[in-house]
């Protein structure tokens, strides 16, 4: 089947897919963006996390030709434009919190989602927000770090906001 | 565009759910697809062609009606485990927030747990102790059924073929509520066992429901007449240590749970009694006792 | 832990964080891992596998699956040219079964085809007629059951008698210990790409830990010379042992071969689970002797070790449970027997601490039994037996390098410990999200455990590594084999050139089979000893050209070997062991009495690291280490009922969440250089695992009184005792 996906602001078509095709498999196999990783293609990883239309889900339990018209947003994306990387992948690199580096696309795209959502997250709702990706090398105490890092340099970026 | 040529029907309407079911009665009914993708990518089932429900503004979001909320079929636990609809129905938050990891909240649905209807469905404990009533529509118009009625068996329900479930409408009851649920991990986890206890102050009744247990969501009557019968509803509505170590018991007897690759028959029946033992003494803390021991919501 | 001062710091050489080469790419989503794979024309292989623990195959008909629509190859035993037999130690295993299936998932077709789920039905669409056989599924009744393999069943029978082994203590104490199955469970799935070349070789991209074994053994099975199989390292998700054992190597090469295309292959999940070896299972009788004053004075254990359908590394597994089964103490006498066998359960082989990890479980737990039976402190009674350097394990050998044991005990033991929340959130006490605790009947528990093990290979293997180092206006090239699996080899190479060399960029090629010799495996803790010094050598060889004068490109090859090991004799002495590495830990977990869920609290451990080579690299092994012990303790575990795994998938094969890993506590990391170690500095990835899930078993005993003589502990263990 044929269909038109929008893949980080930009539109790309699908042809020749399978009708069972998961989102996944379409950005990797068929789009060439394979940052998103099929570790489980269960739900039961992070490492699929992508932004649909604003909402992080797992990419494995979406089926691609039912996110037509929708807004797709792959880790790919993120620093899209230029080579820079976001303050997120920075952190991630400077506290040591990549080791294989499988679950790292998942686990930023988490780390990202939760801090749009909330800027300054105690422990618990950092451990609790980033509980469905599962990384099997560091234990994720330097993924915490990483995140903590990011906290306290947007804090420290931004100006006391002014009362009205 | 010719509906019946597309193998992914993006109906907007339930009319137009019901038109694109009869149009294809094959059709893999998706909404989150947390469950039916598994499947899928498992090579256990293989789409031939899909109705989407997601495109369905009447699925979505909540509302209240009066003395109930209407949850939407396509409301998402993300929805549920945060905000007014949290304090509205907290057992059903906290039933919500225990599911998955956030990435399955934001696209799991309500309407597709009760239409997978697992045995270990976290917020069917909750709906059954509610007694909330699952709407549905189809060819043959639009039914309700108790959810106790809805959920026939392991994953099996009352729904006909062309039909889908469109709002499940949950009775607001005055009272604590707690949910409790057990499992080898701190969160992510499909659970081993459920609890789910309602106090409502005015109609002075315990509502139990328990999850895992069985193969369908089982609602502990006895428990909850006894409880009923033996809390002190004058004084603020408390229930004694004595009260609440049997009401874990008689609930206890109401399961009839499996050993399985994850626990025990055994267990599940003690941390059944333990669960609702704790739940009661939550939604009815034993006099000078303020809902201590056990959490309180954040 | 936090990192700060002085390493953190932005450094490039030895003793800094230097950066990981592979960082960017891989935060970025760009770097390569074998399941990213892709070649023009490529196909997709897919295996079938049995469903049956043991079985007779009286048929295989591939004619449904050869004629489906974008079918191109369906291959069975009968078209393996080479030998229809792999295997690390012995090539026991078939590369598809002919006459019988020895254990659920076992390999018996392959298939090709134009898309994943074609090449997926089609495997089904194979019929294969088995006739099911009783399985034997008890590796105690193995040893005596009739033979399920050509080989036997017993892969290793082992008795290490030392000193007096009629000896007897003042007190003594016994008991039974198990180990479930344990999963290394990496992220990124067994996946890889063959591409066949025109004259009848092959290049195979791959996740693996060791390539020239893979190479050997795909060559062999092939039928054809090494050097017609070519491989070249993919990007790795994770390895933790269960990539050095061969698993869709042969089946994409034959397909390639047949078809005439690149064929990709990846796992799912559930193969993942089905397709590689695992922790062995394991049942251990201890009885220690010791005096009243808490001396040692004799071990007893008889290690029986599950090892499943194939052999892989059994063998090996059995040699390290034993030599390490008395634990890191001065015991003067010991009599202990091991066995591994064959049974129909997976096979089982290499998992970070290799043996170690089951013996420590076992050991430690006597040491608690005993230091209770004595009314000493388990912390004390492990000082007065710490070993030392000059004692020796009871193979006889003396460890003549470091062994800081007190020193790690004592350092891991005062660090401070973990306040009581008066006021918990759910999220944080047993359960978690669940909240099902109820803070009145939570208790507190504090385990100790101490544990050690070998560094590289032992017994007489032949443990080298090779290393080229190319300098060619001031940029340098290292050229290595060794497997990246994001343990940070890669960065340790980059750190040793810039050292050697004073050079600032280092370039460390891809890791193949074509241009260097063998680097051996990325396992064993082995790397930075091993091919660490290879780099170091190869650097320091092009430096002494660069002293000499010489100008221009400067390009040196080295082959580190360490010294000779022997295997043990028929008593089990020998000098086996080039080095050893320890660690304790400490566990502070709390109990749900009435349901029997634990949260682990904190982890609080010292490590004998030689040298830090690299700060955030030790910190995130020792994290990660302990993730791998934590999950051991309290919920990893392959469920087998009578040979059938019953949870082969991420939503019953519990690995920690973020939300079940406690605060890791970096008491001490004890530098005291190792003697013959390159750059003084020990391998630092299994010390980790060893002894953090006996210090989480003890905690938990400590908070509830049960003797829980098994891990991983269930609920019900607690709950129903």
């Amino acid at each position: 089947m044929t269909f038109r996906l929008t893949v980080n602001g930009r539109p790309r078509d699908v042809e020749g897919a399978w009708l069972g095709e998961s989102l996944l498999y379409v950005l990797r196999e068929r789009l060439g963006l394979p940052g998103s990783k099929n570790a489980c293609e269960q739900g039961e990883c992070g490492s699929c996390s992508v932004r649909l239309d604003d909402r992080l889900v797992c990419a494995c339990l979406v089926l691609a030709a039912e996110a037509q018209g929708r807004s797709v947003a792959t880790v790919e994306g993120l620093s899209a434009g230029d080579r820079t990387l976001t303050d997120v992948q920075q952190a991630f690199l400077d506290q040591g919190a990549v080791q294989c580096g499988f679950c790292t696309p998942g686990l930023v795209m988490s780390v990202h989602d939760l801090l749009d959502r909330n800027p300054a997250p105690d422990e618990l709702e950092l451990r609790e927000a980033i509980s469905g990706n599962l990384c099997r090398c560091t234990g994720y105490g330097r993924i915490l770090a990483a995140a903590r890092t990011v906290v306290e340099r947007r804090a420290a970026a931004t100006p006391e906001r002014e009362l009205p | 565009m010719p509906a019946a040529a597309a193998p992914v029907a993006l109906p907007e309407s339930v009319d137009e759910v019901l038109q694109a079911l009869a149009d294809e009665p094959e059709a893999m009914i998706l909404a989150g697809g947390t469950d039916l993708m598994v499947e899928v990518n498992a090579g256990r089932r293989r789409p031939v062609s899909v109705v989407s429900l997601t495109r369905v503004r009447e699925l979505a979001g909540w509302s209240r009606d009066g003395d109930e909320v209407v949850l939407g079929a396509c409301l998402t636990y993300a929805d549920m485990e945060r905000g007014p609809l949290a304090a509205l129905v907290p057992a059903l938050g906290q039933a919500a927030r225990t599911i998955g990891s956030p990435q399955i909240r934001a696209a799991a649905t309500i309407g597709g747990n009760l239409g997978t209807a697992s045995p270990a469905g976290d917020t069917l404990p909750v709906l059954a102790a509610l007694d909330a009533v699952v709407e549905t529509a189809g060819p043959q118009g639009s039914r309700r059924l108790l959810v106790g009625d809805f959920v026939t068996g392991v994953k099996q329900t009352a729904l006909l073929p062309g039909e889908i479930v469109t709002a499940v409408r949950v009775p607001l009851r005055r009272g604590r509520q707690e949910f409790l649920k057990v499992g080898t991990r701190n969160a992510m986890v499909i659970s081993v066992v459920m609890v789910a206890v309602v106090v409502d102050l005015d109609g002075r009744t315990v509502r139990a429901g328990l999850g895992s247990v069985a193969p369908r969501p089982v609602r502990a009557r006895s428990a909850e007449a006894f409880a009923a019968e033996h809390a002190d509803w004058r004084r603020g509505a408390v229930a004694s240590p004595d009260v609440v170590a049997r009401f874990g018991q008689l609930c206890a007897e109401a399961t009839s749970p499996i050993d399985d690759h994850r626990s025990t028959a055994d267990y599940r029946r003690r941390a059944v009694a333990v669960c609702a033992s704790r739940a009661l003494a939550r939604v009815l803390p034993p006099e000078g006792v303020h809902g201590d021991g056990g959490p309180s919501d954040e | 832990m936090t990192v700060t001062g002085e390493r953190l710091r932005t450094g490039r050489g030895l003793g800094t964080s230097a950066a990981r080469p592979d960082g960017v790419p891989k935060v970025s989503g760009t770097f390569g891992f074998s399941s990213d794979l892709h070649a023009d024309g490529m196909v997709w292989g897919h295996v079938l596998r049995s469903p049956h623990p043991s079985a007779r195959i009286l048929g295989v008909d591939i004619g449904p699956a050869l004629a489906m629509a974008g079918v191109h190859a369906v291959l069975t035993a009968d078209d393996v040219p080479g030998t229809n037999g792999f295997g690390l130690e012995h090539a026991d295993q078939p590369v598809f079964a002919r006459d019988v299936v020895r254990f659920t998932g076992e390999a018996v077709a392959a298939v090709a085809a134009d898309h994943p789920d074609t090449a997926r039905r089609a495997a089904q669409a194979i019929v294969v007629h088995y006739e099911p056989v009783e399985p034997v599924v008890d590796p105690e009744a193995a040893i005596v059951a009739a033979p399920i393999h050509p080989d036997g069943n017993v892969f290793r029978h082992l008795v290490i008698r030392h000193g007096d082994i009629a000896a007897e203590g003042d007190v003594v104490v016994e008991g039974t210990y198990e180990v479930g199955m344990q999963d290394q469970a990496f992220m990124g799935p067994e996946s890889g790409l063959a591409v066949p070349d025109d004259v009848g070789g092959v290049d195979l991209y791959m996740s693996t830990q060791w390539l020239h074994v893979d190479r050997d053994q795909v060559a062999d099975c092939l039928g054809l010379a090494p050097e017609q199989v070519r491989l070249t390292l993919a990007g790795v998700g994770g390895a933790f042992g269960a990539r050095e054992d061969v698993s869709m190597q042969v089946h994409i090469c034959l397909l390639a071969l047949h078809t005439g295309r690149p064929v990709k292959m990846v796992f799912s999940r559930e193969e993942s689970f089905l397709g590689h070896v695992h922790r062995h299972p394991a049942r251990m009788h201890y009885r220690h002797h010791a005096t009243r004053d808490g001396r040692l004075v004799k071990v007893e254990a008889r290690m029986l070790l599950d090892g499943g359908a194939y052999a892989s590394t059994s063998g090996p597994v059995l040699v390290n449970a034993c030599c390490f089964a008395a634990g890191p103490y001065h015991v003067p006498n010991a009599l202990i027997e091991g066995w591994a066998v064959r049974t129909n359960n997976p096979p089982c082989g290499a998992m970070r601490g290799f043996g170690a990890v089951q013996a420590c479980f076992g050991h430690e737990s006597q040491m608690d039994r005993l230091a209770a039976e004595l009314g000493l402190d388990p912390v004390e009674l492990r000082l007065r037996n710490a070993m030392r350097t000059g004692d020796c394990i009871p193979t006889g050998q003396v460890v003549s390098g470091a062994a800081p044991v007190a020193e790690l005990i004592r350092t891991c033991a005062a660090a401070p410990l973990p306040a009581l929340d008066p006021a918990p959130s759910p999220m944080s006490m047993p359960g978690g999200s669940g909240r099902a605790a109820d803070a009145g009947r939570v208790r507190r528990g504090v385990g100790f455990a101490v544990g050690f093990k070998n560094l590289m290979y032992s017994a007489g293997f032949d443990d080298f590594s090779t290393a080229r180092v190319r300098l060619d206006e001031g940029v340098a090239t290292v050229t290595c084999a060794a497997a990246e699996v994001g343990q940070g080899f890669v960065t340790l190479a980059q750190q040793i050139v810039r050292d050697v060399l004073g050079v600032d960029e280092v370039v460390v090629a891809p890791a193949e089979t074509m241009t260097i010799g063998s680097a051996g495996s990325t396992s064993a803790s082995r790397q930075t000893w091993m091919s660490g010094g290879a780099v170091q050598g190869a650097a320091l060889a092009v430096r002494a050209r660069l002293e000499a004068g010489q100008t221009g490109p400067i390009e040196e090859t080295y082959e580190h070997h360490h010294p000779p090991t022997f295997p043990l004799d028929d008593n089990g002495q020998g000098n086996a062991h080039v080095s050893y590495v320890f660690a304790a830990h400490r566990a502070v977990v709390d109990v749900d009495l009435d349901l029997g869920l634990v949260r682990v609290v904190e982890i609080a451990t010292s490590q004998d690291v030689g040298r830090v080579l690299n700060p955030v690299q030790v910190v995130g092994q020792i994290e990660g280490g302990i993730a791998q012990g934590v999950g051991l303790a309290v919920m990893e575990e392959i469920v087998l009922d009578r040979g059938l795994v019953r949870n082969a998938s991420f939503t019953d094969y519990l690995i920690p969440t973020a939300l079940d890993m406690p605060t890791v506590t970096v008491a001490a990391l004890i530098e005291e250089p190792e003697p013959g170690a390159p750059f003084g500095a020990k391998g630092v990835g299994e010390p980790p695992t060893i002894s953090s899930s006996a210090a989480v078993a003890a905690a938990i005993r400590a908070a509830t009184g049960l003797a829980l003589p098994r891990i991983p502990v269930r609920p019900q263990d607690i709950a129903l005792a």
